[in-house]
Formats: C-alpha cells, sequence, structure tokens
C-alpha cells in the first residue's frame, strides 16, 4: 500500500466527495453551498484524470476532465449572478430563509 | 517509498486537509482561502498523473477565474460594515452521520472492486494528443461547449443587470 496507485487517487477523490456533500448539507451561505459543488466537481475531475492514466480509455479521461472544468466555469458564473439577484431581493443569501420565487 | 510517493502524499495531505477546512471553517473568506489551497493541491495530483494541460488549465480557470468569482460573490453579499463574516450551518450531526455511512460505503466499493490498473506511461506533453482528439472526434463537443460559454457569458450578464 505504500507505493502510489489507482487506489490512492481514487481513496481522495471519495473523501473530496464525501467533504463536498457535508459542505452543501451543512452550510447556511449560499456562497458556501457553491463551494462544495466545486469540491464534488473536482472530485470527479480527479477521479477522470486517475482512469485516464490507469485505465485503457487513453486520452478520453483527460478530455472528460477539460470538459467539466469549463462547465465548472459557467455553472460559477450563472450562480454568483442568481446569488447576487437574491441578496439584491431579501438582503441576505443564507438558503434556509429564501423560500419565495416571487419579488 | 520513492521521491514520486513522497510528493504524493504531501499533495494529498495539502488537498484534505484543506478541503476539510473549506466545509468546517465558520469565517467565509478563510474557507475561500483553504478553497485555494485545495485547488493547487489537486493541480498537483493531475500533474502527477501525467496530465499536465489539466494541471495548467486547473490553475487558470479554477484558481485564476472561479475562486476570484466566489470571492467576490463573498464581498458583495455581505455587508462592507460586517467585519465578521461567517456563515451559520444546521444539521451538523444528521449530516455527519449520513456523509459517514455514504462515505464509507464509497470506500468500501472502491476497494470491493477490482479495477482495470495498467498504469499506462505518458510521455508529459499531452497537449498534442489532447489537441488531435478534440479537432476529431470530439469536435461536435468542443463546439457546443463554446456555445454554451457563449450562453453563460450572456445570461450571467443579463441575469446580474437587472
Amino acid at each position: 500500500m505504500v507505493t502510489v496507485g489507482l487506489y490512492h487517487y481514487l481513496f481522495i477523490s471519495t473523501i473530496l466527495f464525501s467533504l463536498g456533500i457535508f459542505g452543501i448539507v451543512t452550510r447556511k451561505n449560499a456562497v458556501m453551498v457553491l463551494m462544495g459543488i466545486e469540491l464534488i466537481l473536482n472530485a470527479a475531475n480527479i477521479n477522470f484524470v486517475a482512469f485516464a492514466r490507469y485505465g485503457n480509455f487513453g486520452f478520453q479521461g483527460q478530455l472528460m476532465a477539460l470538459f467539466v472544468i469549463i462547465l465548472a466555469a459557467a455553472e460559477a458564473a450563472i450562480a454568483l449572478a442568481i446569488v447576487l439577484n437574491i441578496y439584491k431581493v431579501f438582503s441576505s443569501v443564507n438558503v434556509d430563509e429564501i423560500n419565495r420565487l416571487k419579488e | 517509498m520513492t521521491l514520486y510517493d513522497i510528493i504524493f502524499y504531501l499533495f494529498a495531505i495539502v488537498t484534505i486537509f484543506s478541503a476539510y477546512f473549506v466545509v468546517t471553517v465558520r469565517n467565509i473568506v478563510y474557507s475561500a482561502f483553504c478553497l485555494l489551497f485545495t485547488l493547487f493541491g489537486i493541480a498537483g495530483l493531475y500533474a502527477l498523473l501525467g496530465a499536465d494541460f489539466i494541471a495548467i488549465v486547473q490553475l487558470i480557470v479554477y484558481v485564476g477565474g472561479i475562486l476570484i468569482l466566489i470571492i467576490f460573490g463573498v464581498m458583495l453579499t455581505n455587508k462592507i460594515t460586517n467585519v465578521q463574516i461567517k456563515t451559520g450551518v444546521f444539521q451538523i450531526l444528521p449530516a455527519t452521520v449520513g456523509v459517514g455511512i455514504f462515505g464509507g460505503f464509497l470506500l468500501a466499493v472502491l476497494l470491493n472492486t477490482t479495477w482495470v490498473n495498467l498504469d499506462i506511461k505518458t510521455s508529459p506533453p499531452t497537449t498534442f494528443q489532447l489537441g488531435t482528439l478534440l479537432m476529431n472526434e470530439w469536435i461536435l463537443v468542443f463546439e457546443l461547449l463554446g456555445i454554451v460559454l457563449l450562453i453563460a457569458l450572456l445570461g450571467a450578464a443579463s441575469i446580474a443587470r437587472k
């Protein structure tokens, strides 16, 4: 178990995924929920790149990691725009206080 | 224990501990800075896996773009006079139990599965192969992602302007 192999990378991504879910479930601030989502996306990316190295997919795993990074950038931009709008309407971004869609 | 292993454990420790602080520290600015170290550690892991281009993209897009966006989000959604930028927490105990069970389940699946384990040694410059794949087999996805980024940009601008 000392020599680093596929299992080590999968272990790290499992822990990152669990921590991301913990962050999403327990934080009240919407920006912190976004950070949890970033952790989960990065955990998936580590899996993609690790399987690109140790599996038999060639370079397509790295390509998928690239696509995930691009989608994460788009997601962060949209989500922060929505969070700013929520702050304008409610003067707070706590996800447990936001309970109506109408302004 | 070769040099590769030592560097791997260094990056792994940096990644996991800073990710732990991201989700446990109450101050939002501190946890944004911890996210910086997490993303750096993950970029190091990509480099160790032989994915040099992905590591650089991770540094440019995540550290240079998404993290700055998140810090802007923190700054714009808290009052400037409010010195303590904190987040409330709820459901700590059920979340800990649930995430513990879920993570244990994932770890059990991970350890009890026989993965394909080839250890293909890739030569460090991966940009040629990635570019060839992007321009041949994956050209449709490449163009669609360009359109998605454009629409996301326009949508974010128009949502935030209202």
